[in-house]
């Protein structure tokens, strides 16, 4: 029946040397901005292959492309050597193309069979198609470690289940290539190991393999051969082992990366933040904090480390006043509101925290309001922005923000200019002018380099270091273990919920807060 | 004499609850398949307007109300395909389109009514083959004599028009197609999560625009019921804000199909109640005043809506454009 | 950058909307068998050739600009309010007890109870709707719909019982006062030797209005409130980093909201009844939905959006005389295709005008 599947195993089972993927000349431009600039590509069967690139260099425009999500403004796609045209996905499934995409696309209240048979179902009726699925789904989970419940509901699955799903998903439409994007981005490092087992196996069978990513030991560890990619263009594509770390880094962002941020020793000074015991349970009922403890001393800044989702975005938001916990905490020795009326960003701003959250477009920033109407985003209740018990101070405001644009190098310097039509590293600055200048006891920073263009990621270190070395209290989130290690001054792992453990920047190395991230290494007492 | 009287009177009852809740079912189920594709509808009322409008007015033209019927379908897809273009072509917002549809079709009626019958906005009356019948079903005047279910037979089921039945089949075919088909299956999908069909081949597109139209097959024949086979003509504004009670019912049944039923079994009832009973007087104590009747399915709609006894989860794509993520 | 300048954005886009919304209404004309032009023509002159006109066209584009502002504050929360049908029509019942409970002796004493009767009557009729949206997440759509059925269904319950005039057959109540009869134009503008039409139910509510409108531009751009309001509506999860209280600011909105539908009744039933009757809201609820979608949510927009359907209700009975085979229904048609083109089908002009102005641009470059 399933005409599409064995088309795809046909091609597979041919001899052939040609490569599993070419591609020749592919540009693509969304409106005036070239995502992909004559992309020439080939991978070659049975092959483990790594693009690597920093956010927007266009990676997932490029795979996107190759599964038919957007058609190419030219360029042609060769699939086993025979010129394969792909106007849609179906096309790329039939050619035995599959994707784990980042964002899974799965349907949440449906169950893991529906999910894997929704799109290649058997005729016109359900019942065959699911008892076919069910079948071949206990044997593929044999086959690749690749166990799930096929009767559970999505939604009651952890995020290394439902990736499997996803595989499963490709497998079960017979695709003999497999393109994943960022695929460990939310897992564990346990999970991600067990994603790169079997990724192993899949290759063993002779299936071919694209991994998306921006994590460099990813690529060393799995990868035959690897492409860099950067604004757009295809820099460079070599063997894994004739290649390092630094040199991958260096074609990524096209000149060398100045890790190392030039800072004095730091001075610390009086305990300004002091986190007891915090526990904080979301609305499903899952524990995500299980009982933190910190400290962070004045003119120092505290790193926090972690692959992401392992409650570092929730410590945050206890801190910014947006989540509800228990537990303690006290700020310059006042204890902070965690759960009544005062647990609110305007009570948190007022008692001298600023943040710079994680995600800037969706918290940060209201992207359709303009440069100046953000500068007064969170403080709009600030005296210094109202003329009066009633009115807001409009001229004031703009004049504050124009002098803020131009101390942070904030371009174009244009206060009425909307948010959205800033690149990155400027809105990021926006932030960064709005929260520094208030000068708090505490700040907090998330992933304050996410999305931003190098040059500006010098600007942002310097000013962060610049206030730590005004006295302030700093604690940093990032997912960049190289940011944590060039800011911080002490250093916090976060492995499912909890401190690993703490370490000196000078007494460690990736090697081990690699292993405390993925929850090895010595627990600390909390 | 009590008793027997108080049995024909719910035996009345019973008969006018079907017939009420008949446009209650098709509106509903047209609301079931738009909604659990993802798209919004409140433009029900409209498109049995406009169907009920274009049934008489055909019927009356050709004289048979199977045309007459297809005539009021077409008008009813007609203003679905519109509210497609709006909410999937070009992703506007679907509330709005509901609400310039339900406007469209209160003026359009009236307007085209009055220019071509001069009688306010009313069709000529309707006779003959130009209208649906009563057809009784077999054995019913036979079985009548059995007790109770004799009477419920020949006079609650039996003796009513043919699109009383479809509409009661079309309850447990909408089931099977939803829940037992590979187009059932990918509609609930693409109300979930349309990224999911996306990704898997399957055109989001056609889809929705499948749902929609199907919707407006449905509230073809509800609008087609009200002026070819409850009434005998169209009258201005006759749907009277049944597309919104359909509405209501269809939050109420959750979006399931069974479910439905029993809701618009249960806003038909209380239809039929506040037709046959204007104030009900309770042991003389007080009473209920119609508009309370009236306005229970409405406020028994908020109720679930607020949560308060259990809790009614929309499509989570519903109302949402679909745009690919870059 | 932005994709077409502001000026398209603001006045052209709307502008083709509105001409697209015409000329389908010049088919459905053409279809009955009159000339569109002459339709037109028969519209302007009967909404603006006279002070009766002009009179009946304010007295409409009153009530729009209550409703459309009503339904653009709420927009701005990003709360898509409805219920400006069922709000307005309990805001007559807080204006008939206002005005019933008293024999009032002038109107400037009256009408600033009689505001607050309507603006609070309204406003408490969104309020449960706004707080189970806030607390408990029920589409404020649906509860607002559902809310005009049942506000309806009170409104007749009341004016068949406790405010029923027991004089007369009528589901209505008795007439206010003299003391409670607002001012008209043609009162205003006489001694000051304008000649305004006696029979024009034009009143002062209309400067209320306009007062509003004001009122309403202040609220959303010069103070901290608005800021708030517009911030949340932007983006929820923005608002709750920046510390703003989503029910606070759902509650508040909708409260406004409400009772600027509430504000009608002050137009039509102490304005215009003097007395308060079943379904004198007439779809002023639903036609603030296009005039709010019209004029872009901002006041002065409303404010013209809502002369223009001001314009096309006065016309449309003028219609009725004119062109006997062309209803007034007709004007029901055209909000219909105004809603559909500027509220629903912005992107079907948008899209096209956004690649024509790119490629301007590139070419200029």
């Amino acid at each position: 029946m399933c005409s599409v599947a064995t088309k795809g195993r046909q091609e597979t089972a041919a001899p052939s040397t040609a490569p599993a993927i070419e591609l020749r000349g592919i540009s693509k431009a969304f409106g005036p901005v070239q995502a992909n600039k004559d992309i020439s590509l080939s991978v070659a069967r049975g092959a483990i292959h790594g693009i690597v690139g920093e956010n927007g260099a266009g990676k997932s425009t490029l795979m996107s492309i190759l599964y038919g999500f957007y058609k190419a403004d030219a360029g042609e796609i060769f699939i086993g050597g025979k010129l394969t045209p792909i106007h849609g996905s179906q096309d790329a499934i039939n050619a035995g193309i599959g994707m784990v995409h980042q964002h899974f696309k799965l349907v949440e209240n449906f169950t893991v069979l529906e999910n894997v048979i929704l799109g290649a179902e058997d005729g016109q009726m359900l019942r065959p198609s699911l008892a076919k699925a069910r079948k071949l789904l206990a044997e593929l989970s044999d086959e690749y470690e690749l166990s799930v419940d096929p009767d559970a509901m999505i939604e009651n699955l952890s995020v290394g289940h439902q990736q499997r799903v996803e595989i499963l998903k490709a497998l079960y439409r017979q695709a003999d290539i497999l393109i994943l994007d960022e695929p460990t981005g939310v897992l564990t490092p346990a999970e991600a190991d067990h994603l790169f087992r079997i990724l192993n196996g899949l290759k063993a069978q002779g299936k071919t393999i694209i991994l998306i990513t921006h994590k460099l030991r990813e690529i060393m560890e799995i990868t035959d051969t690897v492409s860099v990619m950067r604004r757009g263009e295809m820099t460079a594509t070599v063997q894994t082992k004739d290649t390092s770390p630094e040199n991958l880094a260096e074609l990524m962002v096209g000149r060398k990366v100045l890790l190392e941020v030039e800072k004095k020793p730091a001075t610390p000074g009086a305990c300004v933040l002091e986190i007891e015991n915090l526990r904080v349970v979301d609305e499903k009922g899952v524990e995500r904090l299980k009982g933190i403890s910190l400290a962070v001393q004045a003119g120092e800044i505290l790193g926090i480390a972690g692959v992401s989702g392992n409650g570092q975005s929730e410590l945050m938001e206890v801190l910014g006043g947006y989540q509800t916990a228990t537990g303690t905490v006290r700020l310059n020795g006042r204890e902070l509101d965690l759960t009544g009326r005062h647990s609110d960003g305007q009570s948190r701003r007022n008692s001298g925290i600023a943040h710079v959250p994680e995600d800037r477009h969706r918290e940060g920033l209201i992207l359709e309001f303009s440069a100046w109407e953000n500068m007064a985003f969170g403080y709009h209740n600030d005296p210094k922005y109202n003329k009066n018990a009633l009115l807001m101070d409009n001229a004031a405001l703009r004049e504050d923000t124009r002098q803020k644009m131009d101390r942070f190098d904030v371009r174009p310097p244009i206060p009425r200019l909307q948010a959205k039509n800033f690149s990155g590293g400027n809105q990021q600055k926006l932030v960064l002018a709005r929260e520094i200048e208030r000068n708090p006891d505490l700040l907090l920073v998330g992933q304050p380099t996410r999305g931003v263009d190098i040059g500006a990621i010098e600007f942002i270190h310097k000013r962060i270091i610049q206030l730590r070395d005004e006295g302030k209290a700093i604690l940093l989130v990032s997912v960049e273990l190289e940011e944590i290690l060039s800011l911080s001054d002490r250093i916090a792992v976060m492995f499912d919920g909890r401190i690993m453990g703490e370490r000196m920047p000078e007494d460690t190395d990736e090697k081990e807060l690699g292993l405390l991230m993925a929850g090895m290494g010595t627990r600390e007492a909390n | 004499m009590e008793n027997s009287h108080s049995f024909v009177l719910l035996l009345v009852t019973l008969n006018q609850t079907i017939n009420v809740s008949v446009v209650l079912i098709f509106a509903g189920l047209a609301g079931l398949f738009s909604e659990r594709s993802g798209i919004f509808d409140i433009g029900l009322e409209g498109k049995m307007l406009i169907s009920a409008f274009f049934a008489a007015s055909v019927s009356y033209q050709t004289g048979n109300v199977w045309v007459g019927m297809l005539g009021g379908i077409a008008a009813s897809m007609v203003f679905a395909l519109i509210h497609g273009l709006t909410s999937i072509t070009f992703r506007g917002n679907q509330l709005i389109s509901g609400v310039a549809i339900n406007f469209l079709a209160s003026g359009l009626t009236v307007v085209l009514g009055n220019a071509w019958y001069r009688q306010g906005g009313q069709t000529p009356q309707l006779s003959g083959a130009a209208r649906f019948h009563e057809i009784t079903l077999p054995f019913a005047d036979t079985l009548r004599g059995i007790p109770l279910l004799g009477p419920l037979y020949s006079d609650v089921i039996s003796g009513h028009t043919p699109l009383v039945y479809v509409a009661f089949l079309m309850v447990p075919l909408s089931w099977w197609v939803l829940y037992r088909t590979r187009f059932g299956l990918r509609l609930r999908a693409v109300g979930e999560n349309p990224a999911s069909v996306d990704t898997a081949g399957i055109s989001v597109i056609r889809l929705r625009f499948t749902a929609v139209l199907i919707a407006g097959v449905l509230c073809g024949m509800a609008g087609a019921y009200l002026s070819t086979s409850q009434g005998a003509a169209f009258g201005k504004e006759m749907t009277a804000g049944r597309g919104y009670i359909a509405l209501a019912a269809l939050i109420f049944a959750k979006w399931r199909p069974w479910y439905l039923l029993m809701a618009t079994l249960l806003f038909g009832l209380l239809e039929a109640i506040s037709n046959l009973f204007p104030n009900i007087d309770v042991f003389g104590i007080f009473t209920i005043p119609v508009q309370f009747t009236q306005a229970l399915p409405y406020i028994l709609t908020v109720v679930i809506l607020a949560g308060f006894v259990g809790k009614a989860v929309p499509p989570r794509a519903g109302g949402e454009p679909y745009v690919k993520e870059r | 950058m932005d994709k077409m300048p502001k000026w398209a954005d603001v006045f052209l886009v709307p502008f083709i909307n509105l001409l697209l919304a015409f000329f389908v209404s010049g088919l459905v004309v053409l279809a009955v068998g009159e000339n569109p032009f002459q339709a037109i023509w028969i519209m302007i002159k009967g909404s603006l050739g006279s002070t009766a006109g002009l009179g009946y066209t304010l007295y409409y584009a009153t009530n729009y600009i209550f409703t459309g502002l009503a339904v653009a504050v709420a927009f701005h929360a990003r709360l898509f309010n409805i219920g400006g049908e069922g709000q307005a029509a309990m805001g007559g019942v807080g204006v008939a007890v206002v005005l019933l409970a008293f024999n009032w002796q002038h109107w400037w004493l009256a009408l600033p109870f009689a505001i607050i009767g309507a603006g609070s009557f309204g406003a408490f009729w969104a309020a449960i709707p706004a707080y189970l949206q806030a607390k408990r997440g029920s589409h404020i759509v649906i509860t607002t719909i559902m809310f005009n059925f049942i506000a309806a269904a009170v409104l007749g319950y009341l004016l068949n019982g406790a405010l029923k005039n027991p004089n007369n057959q009528n589901a209505e109540t008795v007439p206010f006062g003299p003391g409670a009869h607002l001012p008209t134009a043609h009162e205003i503008l006489a001694p000051l030797g304008i000649q305004f039409s006696k029979s024009a139910p034009l009143n002062i509510s209309f400067l209320l209005a306009l007062l509003c409108a004001f009122l309403v531009f202040v609220l959303l751009w010069r103070t901290r409130l608005g800021f708030a309001i517009r911030a949340f509506g932007q983006s929820e999860t923005a608002a709750r980093y920046a510390g703003i209280n989503a029910v606070k600011i759902t509650m508040i909105t909708m409260l406004i909201s409400g009772a600027l539908a509430g504000m009608l009744s002050i137009n039509v039933v102490m304005g215009e009844q003097g007395r308060l009757i079943k379904e004198f809201v007439e779809g002023a609820g639903f036609v603030g939905i296009a005039v709010a979608l019209m004029g872009r949510s901002h006041p002065f927009g409303i404010v013209l959006a809502a002369i223009l359907f001001g314009m096309l209700t006065q016309g449309g009975f003028e219609l009725l005389w004119e062109m006997p085979d062309l209803s007034k229904e007709m004007v029901l048609v055209i909000q219909a295709l105004i809603i559909l083109f500027t509220g629903a089908l912005d992107n079907m002009v948008r899209m096209p005008l956004e690649k024509l102005f790119l490629r301007l641009r590139k070419e200029q470059s």
